[in-house]
């Protein structure tokens, strides 16, 4: 412990160096009765606005999840704000600018979170594309990159496996075994 | 005395996989049969020191030898029997000890009962282990070394953190790690195929089963971890897309893929270079998964025992085996030779499609997990990704797959019909349609997605039901001849139907937890009512008492419906004597609908307690799913062309050619 | 795309991937950047610590104070904060150095312990301002204490520096940003 400091993180039992972070050692188990506001309206939107804000100590928990004194913090203010008017967005925004991005468990799409957001496409999008260019090598019209050296021209369709040529072929003795196995097992 | 045994054990262990690393490998490139040989009593050697080292910091955890600093930061004499035990593996350097334990367990089952393996094979196979525990034991001994002594000796020790203190924790890690290190095998046999320059049926036949094991093992260690937090956070979650849970999950969708291409390999002779290439990248997300939470390079709610020191060791043993590995796939991949014909409708390629997104999720996963760290390594600022982000990518691609795996199972290997196949599909096209009329009747204000998971769940049950009932020939002819192929059915094949239904219920689980929970916080005194989904919950009022090594604040709710006494439920607030850190012990009473769930906090100035009534539909479904898809896999594994040590008579004499 | 480059595909992956590890081993993922560096500091204005005396303790200050022209370094403490404590001398040493003038922002701390503290381990604030409820702390994006914060004498927060000072961080982070301010 670099600091000699160990504080009690009242959720997790995270152990932390410092900096001393908002946590008081009476927990108060996330959201709690006398934060919530009487409007069910209103009190709903705090809810869905807490769940996509970030307690900052925690490192990987929503305000609303949390029970660091930071985080019941900002649910105060989150209704404050909301009471006070505030669109859902203005909410939000103005916890952001104090916190920065950091506070958002969605990151803000924009130059910074754009291979994240595209990514998953962009990988499914690879996959799919590698999937269809496998099928046509390999669906019996042409032959596949294994196949290149020979076997290109024969037709493919229910040709046994063991009879196409192969750079390392089997013995008379492995072909019956490996035929009575796929046979064994085609059901 | 006892714990420098143990640390001795551990450096002969240490010696013991460095010949077993070395001599095998080279004396089966060379032919040398008196080398290779090496590799079984090598193995079984291993195992005995590991064990011993194991015994002996178990020894100092149950009988509290403060002397030993691993004891001191994890232990107390108060603590019960079952979590000093525990305890030994709910810490850093005791976890690794559990993780070579396992591996050494894993590495004589192959010695034991791999004796249809031919020799060469085995040799390599085991090599590759004993390389795998040569990184481990280097890294417990130089940074890690759980048999560190302290002086002076303090009067006790810290205690292990109370949220550990609960049998759910105390089996996951065991559970968690039989699944990553059980990857382990399916990475050495694709190591040494690879160095032989060889995939072929037996060689999947021969991995599968190691695969299957490391499966179930693993999909029960991460619902464990789930059920966990669903019980004990005290707020009805089950999953948050934590990086420690994400580092779980991601090995499980790769050898989820790994599993289903496993068996094209097998079947179709093709697939192989994507087959090694996802039993290294599963094995990796082990790696990872086991060293993410430890380096410190990630910090989540998990890091226990996150240490930037061990991190540079970490990262080279991740360079020298991930990294080693893929360099090796590269080189020698190519050489790999597919021949099996592949139409896209077909079995294998319905297998191919589950591939796909799998390892798109797969890959998904590991982006948004790594994300804040890679944007932080370019100097791009701190962002946070959360559970909003992993919803909105993951989903929409389980979606397809879903409906996909209803189709899948009943398309014949080779090139099938997607006509017939679809034709039989309509009752479970029916079923979906009625069941989400019904939820979005019922559930008129709920999210829309709980619509579309349930429509999906019906789907795939009623397709996997259809499917079975095509393969018995159900109502085609008569019931006698149907009953007698229902009976015929191979167990593999039961595992899979099993596992889909499993799933089937696990979605329905998952959607009602997700979609419809209601939630009721307030402040109640005794006698005080709140009513939820139908059920009333009065509060009679709470208690104090005193539990082994913690305090207990205990309340106790009727609960109520239609005038008469559904359960009693009694949730507790712990605080635990030496860190005087609180838990909370959430009372669960499951019905068929879903969990009643009640949580008590605090006292306030007026008397009135802080409470948290839940209603958690279907979450029990996602258990049951969670262990009809493990039972599944368990059935598979019984069947006999799987077994481990099965006739040696099938592909034993192929393979000793390969491994010549 | 050769077949070679395909089955390379992967290594490559994983090598870009490690070097990221190795970056991010040199990083602290608990440290955070502040959102309010190069912009005005919040509008705000602190009382001084209740003491019983109508004056109170320790002046208080405002945003008015930091916008005055001349440099300040505001430092978030409290007492229950034992990092605070091993930062106090670094503080000290600071304000002595008359480099800038050195703000207290007493934050989420009893009246009765801060005094304690200040008293005990010595006072070497400029000015002090009180802020028990933590809410200009939150105006400041204060999530862990101590934190330091550099402001220039147009008002605009040039600097943030979260945890416990101690020498080194004072002589080559906090200083040179204060002597670059100043030229």
């Amino acid at each position: 412990m670099k600091t000699g400091l160990i504080l009690l993180a009242p959720l997790l039992g995270l152990l932390w160096t410092a900096p001393a972070l908002f946590l008081s050692t009476a927990p108060a188990w996330a959201v709690n009765p006398d934060e919530m506001l009487a409007d069910p309206l209103l009190e709903k939107r705090a809810r869905e606005i807490s769940k996509v804000l970030r307690c900052l100590v925690c490192q990987n928990q929503s305000i609303d999840d949390s029970d660091a004194d930071l985080a019941k913090d900002l649910r105060i203010i989150v209704r404050q704000r909301l009471t006070a008017g505030d669109s859902d967005t203005a909410v939000i925004d103005y916890v952001v600018a104090r916190y920065g991005d950091f506070v958002l468990l969605k990151p803000p799409f924009k130059g910074a979170t754009l291979v994240l957001w595209l990514g998953p496409a962009v990988i499914a999008g690879l996959g799919l594309w590698a999937m269809v260019v496998f099928l046509r090598r390999h669906s019996g019209q042409g032959g596949g990159p294994g196949d290149r050296q020979g076997g290109g021209t024969q037709a493919a369709t229910g040709a046994r496996a063991a009879s196409r040529p192969r750079p390392a072929p089997l013995t008379e003795d492995e072909k019956k075994r490996l035929a009575k196995l796929l046979k064994e097992d085609g059901r | 005395m006892i714990p420098e045994i143990g640390h001795f054990a551990l450096i002969l262990a240490l010696l013991v996989a460095f010949v077993q690393a070395t001599m095998p490998m080279v004396g089966a490139h060379r032919g040398n049969h008196a080398w290779m040989a090496i590799s079984r009593p090598a193995a079984l050697a291993q195992l005995g020191l590991v064990a011993v080292a194991f015994g002996c910091l178990t020894q100092a955890y149950v009988t509290s030898d403060f002397s030993v600093l691993n004891v001191v930061q994890n232990s107390h004499t108060a603590k019960p029997l079952l979590y000093k035990i525990s305890g030994v593996w709910g810490n850093h350097e005791g976890s690794l000890l559990l993780w070579v334990l396992i591996l050494a367990l894993f590495g004589s089952a192959v010695a034991l009962f791999g004796t249809n393996l031919p020799p060469g094979l085995r040799a390599r196979v085991l090599s590759v282990q004993a390389m795998i525990a040569v990184g481990f034991y280097l890294f417990m001994l130089l940074t890690s070394n759980p048999f560190e002594r302290i002086f002076p000796v303090p009067i006790n020790g810290n205690d292990l953190n109370p949220l550990l203190q609960d049998p759910g924790l105390a089996f996951h890690p065991p559970m968690l790690y039989l699944g990553y290190v059980g990857f382990s095998m399916a990475f050495s046999f694709a190591i040494a195929a690879l160095i032989e320059g060889r995939v072929d049926a037996a060689w999947a036949r021969w991995v599968r089963p190691w695969t299957l094991a490391a499966w179930c093992f693993l999909t029960a260690g991460i619902t464990l971890g789930s059920w966990w937090a669903y019980y004990e956070l005290g707020w009805g979650g089950w999953w948050f897309w934590d990086p420690v849970e994400n580092a779980s999950f991601m090995p499980w969708l790769a050898g989820t893929a790994l599993l289903h291409s496993s068996t094209v390999v097998e079947k179709r002779d093709t697939l192989k270079g994507w087959t090694i290439l996802l039993a290294i990248v599963t094995f990796s997300l082990s790696l990872l998964g086991t060293f993410l939470v430890r380096s410190g390079v990630l910090t989540s709610v998990h890091a226990f025992a996150t240490d930037p020191a061990r991190g540079v060791f970490i990262l080279g043993l991740l360079i020298v085996v991930i990294g080693g590995s893929l360099a090796l796939f590269a080189w020698r991949g190519p050489a790999l030779v597919s021949t099996g014909v592949f139409q896209p409708i077909s079995r294998e390629g319905a297998l191919l499609f589950n591939n796909l997104v799998m390892a798109t999720a797969a890959a998904a996963v590991l982006l948004g997990t790594l994300y804040p760290l890679l944007l932080d390594a370019v100097g791009g600022g701190k962002v946070s990704v959360g559970a909003p982000f992993f919803n909105a990518v993951f989903i929409p691609l389980m979606v397809p797959m879903i409906v996909a795996m209803a189709i899948g199972p009943m398309l014949s290997w080779k090139r099938a019909d997607l006509k017939p196949a679809l034709s039989r599909l309509w009752v479970a096209g029916l079923v979906m349609i009625v069941a989400m009329i019904a939820v979005w009747a019922v559930e008129t204000d709920g999210p829309f997605m709980g619509v579309i998971g349930i429509g999906l769940a019906a789907w795939l049950f009623m397709g996997i039901l259809s499917e079975l009932a095509g393969r018995i020939r159900l109502f085609q002819g008569p019931l006698s001849e149907s009953l007698s192929r229902l009976r015929r059915t191979p167990r593999a094949a039961w595992g899979m139907t099993m596992a889909h239904l499993g799933l089937a219920v696990a979605i329905a689980g998952m959607t009602g937890a997700g979609a419809w929970k209601t939630e009721s916080i307030q402040a109640m005194k005794p006698g005080d009512t709140v009513s939820i989904a139908g059920y009333d919950f009065v509060f009679d009022g709470a208690r104090s008492g005193t539990g082994p090594n913690y305090s207990i604040l205990s309340g106790t709710f009727r609960v109520i419906r239609d005038g008469r006494l559904v359960t009693m439920l009694y949730p507790e607030k712990r605080i635990y004597d030496v860190s005087q850190q609180p838990t909370t012990e959430a009372a669960i009473h499951s019905t068929f609908l879903g969990d009643l769930y009640a949580v008590i906090g605090d006292e306030d100035e007026t008397g009135a307690f802080v409470t948290r009534i839940y209603f958690n539909p279907l979450v029990g479904w996602m258990w049951t799913g969670v262990l009809i898809m493990v039972f599944g896999g368990v059935l598979s594994l019984s069947d006999r062309r799987h077994r481990v040590g099965a006739p040696a008579k099938r592909g034993a004499g192929l393979a000793q050619a390969a491994g010549a | 795309m050769s077949k070679r480059a395909i089955y390379l595909a992967p290594l490559s992956v994983f090598l870009l991937m490690a070097v990221y590890f190795a970056i991010g081993l040199t990083k602290d993922p608990k440290i955070l950047p502040s959102a309010l560096i190069d912009k005005p500091v919040p509008e705000f204005s602190l009382p001084p610590i209740d003491n019983g005396t109508p004056q109170g303790y320790g002046k208080g200050f405002s945003s008015a104070d930091l916008k005055a022209g001349g440099i300040s370094v505001v430092n978030v403490f409290a007492s229950w904060c034992l990092p605070c404590r091993t930062e106090h001398p670094f503080v000290t040493k600071l304000a002595k150095m008359k480099v800038a003038k050195v703000y207290g922002l007493n934050f989420k701390d009893a009246p009765k312990y801060s005094l304690k503290w200040l008293k005990e381990l010595g006072d070497p604030y400029d000015a002090i301002g009180a802020d028990p409820k933590g809410r200009v702390g939150i105006d400041w994006g204060v999530y862990g204490i101590p934190e330091t914060f550099i402001v220039d004498g147009a008002g605009k927060i040039r600097f943030k520096y979260v945890g416990p000072m101690n020498g080194d961080i004072l002589e080559n982070q906090i200083l040179p940003v204060i002597e670059k301010l100043k030229r």
